[in-house]
């Protein structure tokens, strides 16, 4: 081949590389400028103070309060329980068993699986235990769905920040005669801005899904007093008030999705922030 | 032995099991799955289960045909748009750009993974359902309302888009530099030696990460749901609507309680939806970690 | 030879995975001395180090058999406690790892593990020891500042004043000046030759004249065996085995 013909081909692709790169990072303007266009005519004090009012259905009055709260709830809910069970089996994986131990690498492989599980499976899964048990769906039941579903990634995540934590700073605890536990505590101490993202990812994951929370924590035009009442959340809100044939209702849907979005921008912004002052502080 | 000592052995034992606990939930899923969907196997054997394409439940007729027609659509589709798109642009950002341009679009790919299905959702109906519609169905002489395949493996596309894009990005970074100059040292082309060289060496890679992507296609629900029409027949084209296995899920759930065998037949879709996305995850991760532990020996 | 050992390895064998690192390795550490061990890169130096206060156990597949006494006590019998069995050795690694707190929280972190609580004991501990290491004048004005923000050198020395406040009877040295500026490097082995008088040392090295500067005894390992022991001069002016001889002129590094 010639080195023109050469030259040529590698022009094109480069001129192909780079309209793909555009095309691939635009999509996320696309995305929320649509969000934005739908939402911003309906997003007014009274859709983020107010609860539905004649049903969210066919009432044309009120706001999606219900739902804010209610994804609040369940996703902050689900956070808390999710770090409580995956702090220790990271500390555990990370720092009890011994470097390179087939538990720990089969167990990381495990969570890696899990973490591509669907999140409709997670709540049919969930949904035939509530079944089991007798619970019905309510608040209770969707932190539990969200629960399975963000463990493997707060997991995950704290299992790559425990990572970075260079092993002679285990070492140096241990040979001052501390406990692994003890070992692990400083090890926690010098991982806080990880542990930090990991919340924001796994809320921002909890607070989205719709899948899960569809069957298991059932929908309300009131904001849930007590745990075991059913809860309304954005992104059901979304899903359910679009189908709605009244104009009202429908702006109400592009008001949340609006208001989504903002939510998981904003956890976005703070942990990038996080993150760029978690590389400053490291020398 | 003292009260340090002792704290921290009742403190293994508790996270022991805590660990084993969790991580059976793997197990779990399946047998859980499997017990609810049983019933439906005393009825029907799995092959007609396949290849039945009548459902209509009322009268006990579970045809999985048009479901498992309808995902493969959309995530052939998914996957037909998206793999050239981010191989591309994987390249691109990890062999010709500064790093400076890769550390701001890396990061914007990675916020799309954010974004929740549903917002995906919106989307489609409001940009991707229209174009569909007025501007690409009528080039094929096509009539079509928009709530098509073609619309549900577009959406699925940019869902995929982060993965691919940052897996792909990743595994060309493990490839050795000396090779690629020893290539370029033989007088080839940039585009040459990522061509035959690069490429070649991250195949592997490639494959896994197309292997994650497909298995999130698979399982998407909702934003697929809202686009693509949930029409329970076998697409003939890009420009029908189709009705994917998760959607069947979460459209019926609630509703399944009193037709008999309705509610084994919704766990059944779940059950195949957890086996194939299981059995595509554990390969690429596989593979992958096999990549990564080569990498930083 | 050595008139008082303080460790003794009796046949100690170590496989890591199917490899075996460490082969037949009987030794008497002898106490209040500082002892070198030296040898080429992958001779199985560190992993000896790290017998000793039983560090190894954090990597998996590892097999350690034998025994290694300190006074007389087997640290690899069956019930040895290995926290009790850390506390009585410091450990400088190669290069400093503050625990993420503040100076003063450094150096108490050890006593308050061990049971200390009284503020005015830490003081005095935090004290002594920042004096010992040669670090008190330089930052008693900022004892409750990052650990982090000190430079390189003064790290290493609180490293060395944290393991100290455990009061062990052992430091073991991991290179741990090879991260060092030569100034740092200087101040750090005074530091060992002052404080061999109330401990004893066993540094891992692979600079021959630092070996030569600060140790009383040397230990030459090759490929996970024992060549050659004695007392500095003997082993590095007239090695007794062809290998030593090699390795000293630097035929074989």
């Amino acid at each position: 081949m010639n080195i023109k013909k050469r030259k040529a081909e590698e022009v094109v692709f480069k001129a192909l590389m780079v309209s793909a790169c555009v095309v691939v990072s635009s999509s996320l303007f696309l995305i929320v400028g649509t969000i934005v266009a739908k939402g911003l005519p309906y997003l007014s004090w009274d859709m983020v103070s107010k609860v539905p009012q004649g049903g969210f259905y066919i009432g044309k009055e009120g706001g999606v309060l219900n739902a804010i709260i209610g994804s609040l709830y369940l996703a902050g809910g689900a956070t808390v329980l999710g770090l409580l069970l995956s702090i220790p089996i990271s500390i555990y994986l990370n720092i009890y068993l011994k470097s390179g131990s087939p538990l720990s690498k089969s167990a990381k492989l495990a969570y890696d699986v899990l973490f591509g599980i669907p999140s409709i499976v997670y709540g049919a899964f969930a949904f035939s235990i509530m079944i089991w048990l007798g619970v019905r769906a309510s608040l209770f039941g969707g932190i539990i769905a969200v629960t399975l579903l963000i463990i493997p990634i707060l997991v995950r995540t704290l299992d790559e920040v425990i990572t970075t934590v260079p092993k002679e700073l285990k070492h140096a605890a241990l040979s001052l005669g501390a406990t692994r536990w003890e070992a692990a505590k400083v090890i926690l101490r010098q991982i806080k801005p990880g542990i930090y993202t990991a919340i924001l990812l796994a809320f921002g994951r909890g607070i989205g899904d719709v899948a899960s929370v569809l069957f298991t924590a059932g929908f309300s035009d009131n904001i849930p007093k007590y745990i075991d009442e059913p809860a309304a959340t954005l992104p059901l809100a979304i899903f359910f008030q679009l189908g709605s044939p009244i104009p009202e209702v429908q702006g109400r849907a592009y008001a949340s999705a609006l208001i989504l979005t903002i939510i998981i921008l904003a956890i976005v912004i703070v942990s990038h922030v996080l993150a760029a002052k978690q590389t400053k502080h490291k020398i | 032995m003292n009260w340090r000592v002792i704290k921290d052995r009742l403190i293994a034992n508790a996270m022991l099991i805590l660990s084993i606990t969790s991580v059976s939930f793997v197990f779990l899923i399946g047998i859980g799955l499997y017990w609810r969907a049983a019933p439906l196997f005393e009825e029907q054997t799995l092959l007609s289960l396949f290849s039945g394409d009548e459902w209509a439940p009322s009268k006990g007729k579970f045809g999985f045909y048009p479901f498992i027609m309808g995902t493969l659509w959309v995530t052939l589709i998914a996957i037909v748009v998206a793999l050239p798109l981010c191989l591309l642009t994987a390249i691109y950002l990890a062999e010709y750009t500064k790093s400076s341009i890769r550390n701001i679009i890396l990061p914007l790919v990675n916020i799309l993974a954010g974004i929740p299905p549903v917002i995906y959702g919106v989307w489609g109906i409001f940009f991707i359902v229209p174009i569909v519609r007025t501007y690409v169905a009528p080039v094929f002489a096509a009539h079509s309302s928009g709530y098509t395949v073609l619309t549900g493996g577009v959406v699925l596309a940019v869902m995929i888009f982060p993965i691919l894009v940052s897996i792909v990005s990743e595994v060309l970074r493990t490839i050795p530099k000396e090779l690629k100059d020893a290539s370029l040292s033989l007088g080839a082309t940039k585009w040459e030696t990522i061509k035959k060289v690069v490429l070649k060496q991250a195949l592997p890679g490639i494959v896994a990460a197309t292997v994650l992507a497909v298995s999130r296609a698979f399982g998407e629900t909702i934003a697929v749901l809202m686009v693509c029409g949930n029409v329970p027949v076998a697409p003939a084209s890009m420009f029908d609507g189709g009705y994917p296995l998760p959607a069947l899920i979460a459209n019926n759930f609630g509703e399944m309680m009193s037709i008999p065998l309705y509610d084994s037949a919704l766990m059944f879709a779940a059950l195949l939806l957890f086996i194939i996305i299981f059995l595509f995850n554990l390969i690429s991760r596989i593979i992958l970690n096999r990549i990564e532990s080569k990498y930083s020996s | 030879m050595t008139p008082h050992p303080l460790i003794r390895v009796r046949d100690l064998n170590v496989h890591i995975d199917d490899h075996h690192i460490l082969k037949h390795i009987n030794i008497n550490i002898p106490d209040k001395s500082v002892t070198s061990i030296i040898g080429p890169s992958g001779c199985g130096k560190t992993t000896l180090l790290k017998t000793f206060n039983r560090l190894l156990d954090d990597t998996a597949n590892v097999k350690v058999t034998g025994s290694v006494l300190v006074h007389d006590e087997d640290i690899y019998a069956p019930h040895a406690e290995v926290t009790h069995i850390r506390k009585k050795m410091g450990l400088l690694s190669q290069r400093p790892f503050p625990l993420p707190m503040s100076i003063y929280d450094n150096v108490a972190y050890g006593p308050r593990i061990h049971g200390i609580r009284k503020k005015s004991e830490l003081d005095s501990i935090v004290e002594q020891q920042l004096k010992d290491t040669g670090l008190w004048e330089e930052v008693k004005d900022r004892l409750h500042s990052p650990a982090a923000k000190l430079s390189i050198g003064q790290q290493q020395r609180l490293c060395l004043a944290r393991g100290l406040a455990v009061e062990p009877e052992i430091i073991l040295g991991d290179e741990s000046t090879s991260a060092l500026d030569p100034l740092s490097t200087h101040k750090i082995e005074d530091l060992f030759v002052r404080l061999k008088e109330k401990y004893t040392i066993v540094l891992v090295t692979h600079i021959l004249r630092q070996a030569r500067r600060i140790s009383d005894y040397i230990v030459f390992v090759y490929m996970g065996e024992i060549i050659e022991f004695g007392p500095t001069e003997e082993v590095l002016l007239d090695p007794k085995e062809e290998l030593t001889k090699q390795y000293v002129k630097g035929f074989i590094s």
